[in-house]
């Protein structure tokens, strides 16, 4: 049992443990989390504690973070993300209609199996579904070096025709690994496709996440993330693949046009709120002349503090 | 020697959620932790001292929960806020660096000598105004105490809350905070009472062939800063940096104008090296995840 209160030793007990373990495996910076485990394995000194700390902690990290592993004995990759999650060792990839099972804590595909019919979506959803595939696949290529994506079908799967509404995700992920530069970074997006038959629309709602980690002798990491809404008609397979992808496109490139903009007003505004460059008067303090300021303190102030 | 906290736990909350979790998984090495080194601790120390060659913690979330820690209290004479940090720190009461008193009152905690006490003085009015002239608002606090050297240890601290709701002049940031603390560590050898004297006389007292200092500081800088709007959404950077640095300098000035313009010169660099490398490489790495490229080919609908 623990015994917060006294001076001197601080007993914990294995659940404590356990929760404060994971806390840490959770908040790993995108790519770290390997590192992380294995000293909190080093420090926890219990091999039982870490081990059920990482069988819970993993499964969430790989689906926030949306790795990507390689399915072996097939060209493919699979994500594993909350919307290919058939079970929880079970994860699906739709274009090549195969089902990777992984291993969380040791991030990697251990078996692959072909889906089965009822893992599939119906025919007429996986028109629209392999359009828009094609679509996101061009778009990602073009537009990240390292980038892997796959749309699901979230909803409404067994939608026989039209009349039916159904949803689909589109996922995008690319992640930048340089430990040796003290350097890792990701980039996430989810989109979310509303199909609504009775109104021939599709409703399109974004949420972008970006983070990038620097570490070499010192430690700052950004964190930004941003939500989008936008809609188009709904038409064939082909016409909505090709209207969605270039909204995508559109929203993910005006996102990232603000991150650029953000950064650039560092210098000059943002972080000036946090500490100026150098005074007002443009001159370093004077230390030597401090009997000076000590009199004349009130003016200085207003000096300081002037426009 | 500064006394442990009746509450060992509570002191470590000083740390921070993060460095608190880190301390509690080696119970054996947490009061050791506390007491071993003359600095606020971060997570980044106690990972060292775990021996974890690993110091890449994502610093958001320790920053945002290590800046909602009670860190300032006000000193019952004056009303001025104090920041509060292991040097000032015995048991659970914190001494004020205006009244010298501590916070809750303590029968028999430390004091600096009624000499350097003049120097401390002196010291908080003075980085007052150079805080006032950098960061336009937030707190400072100066502590020094006498070593076993027969010199003297000093540590500077500022806290500044840039958020629209604090002290951010400009309203850019949604939260914001710079937390700084440079310390003297290196030993000071001159006995206080010349030190003293000679700043009293206006730094008139000419240089024996002593009259060089040896000066060793150490500036952490924490900072964390948010902004967020409709149209480009959340962005948020944290993180820390430490530095030391080492200088000889005469006692001429005094050590206040010693020390100060060292610590003008080092938070300059550390604010720069935040900005332009660190920030910087944070930037180059998004550009490198996604690159900025002139328009993508945009596709009609066939039909």
């Amino acid at each position: 049992m623990a015994d917060d209160g006294e001076c001197g030793e601080v007993e914990m007990s294995d659940e404590q443990k356990k929760e404060i373990a994971k806390w840490f495996l959770l908040n790993s910076p995108a790519g770290e989390i390997q590192y992380v485990a294995k000293d909190l394995r080093s420090v926890l000194s219990d091999e039982d504690v870490y081990n059920e700390a990482a069988s819970e902690a993993f499964p969430l990290y790989n689906k926030s973070h949306m790795i990507c592993l390689e399915m072996p004995g097939t060209t493919g990759d699979v994500l594993v993300t909350s919307f290919s999650e058939l079970d929880k060792n079970e994860y699906l990839d739709p274009r090549t209609a195969h089902v990777a099972i992984i291993d969380h804590v040791k991030q990697v595909c251990t078996e692959v199996r072909p889906a089965a019919d009822e893992e599939l979506p119906s025919a007429y959803v996986e028109e629209f579904r392999c359009a828009m595939d094609a679509e996101i696949l061009k778009y990602v290529s073009e537009a990240y070096p390292k980038g892997v994506c796959s749309v699901y079908c979230i909803n409404g799967k067994d939608a026989e025709g039209p009349g039916c509404d159904f949803e689909f995700a589109v996922v995008i992920s690319a992640a930048r690994h340089s430990p040796q530069n003290f350097c890792n970074g990701s980039w996430r997006s989810i989109w979310n496709i509303e199909f609504k038959d009775d109104m021939q629309m599709l409703e399109v709602r974004g949420r972008l996440q970006v983070g990038a980690h620097y570490f070499e002798e010192g430690n700052v990491q950004l964190d930004a993330k941003h939500e989008c809404k936008d809609s188009t008609i709904f038409q064939s397979p082909e016409d909505c693949a090709i209207s969605i992808a270039n909204i995508i496109r559109h929203h993910e490139t005006e996102y990232l046009t603000s991150l650029q903009a953000s950064y650039s007003n560092l210098p000059d505004t943002t972080f000036k709120d946090l500490r100026r460059k150098l005074p007002v008067t443009r001159t370093l303090f004077p230390w030597h002349n401090t009997m000076q300021f000590s009199l004349s303190r009130d003016i200085s102030k207003e000096l300081g503090i002037g426009k | 020697m500064r006394r442990r906290g009746a509450d060992a736990t509570d002191s470590s909350q000083a740390l921070g959620d993060g460095s608190l979790r880190a301390a509690r998984l080696l119970p054996h090495l947490s009061s050791d932790l506390l007491s071993q080194v003359d600095q606020p601790l971060q997570i980044l120390d106690i990972w060292r001292v775990l021996g974890c060659g690993v110091k890449v913690f994502s610093p958001s979330s320790w920053t945002k929960v290590f800046s909602l820690r009670k860190q300032v209290l006000c000193d019952v004479d004056s009303g001025k806020e104090f920041i509060l940090c292991e040097y000032n720190r015995d048991a659970d009461s914190y001494r004020s660096p205006w009244s010298n008193k501590y916070h809750p009152p303590l029968e028999d905690g430390p004091y600096p000598s009624s000499e350097l006490r003049k120097l401390e003085i002196e010291a908080n009015e003075v980085f007052s105004i150079y805080r006032d002239q950098y960061y336009e608002g937030g707190i400072s606090s100066v502590y020094m105490w006498e070593d076993e050297n027969e010199g003297f240890v000093a540590c500077f601290l500022i806290k500044k809350d840039g958020s629209k709701t604090g002290h951010g002049r400009r309203g850019y940031l949604q939260e914001g905070s710079w937390d700084a603390y440079t310390c003297y560590r290196g030993r000071i050898y001159l006995p206080v009472t010349q030190l003293v004297e000679s700043k009293n006389d206006g730094g008139s007292v000419g240089p024996d062939e002593e009259g060089i200092t040896h000066y060793c500081l150490t500036s952490t800088v924490m900072l964390s800063l948010t902004t967020n709007d409709q149209s480009s959404g959340t962005f948020s950077l944290s993180g820390s940096i430490r530095r030391q640095m080492n200088m000889d300098l005469s006692i001429a000035d005094g050590h206040l104008c010693n020390m100060g313009k060292m610590i003008e010169e080092m938070e300059s660099k550390l604010r720069n090296s935040l900005d332009q490398v660190y920030f910087g490489k944070t930037k180059e790495m998004v550009c490198t995840l996604r690159p900025p490229a002139e328009v993508l080919p945009m596709r009609l609908p066939d039909s």
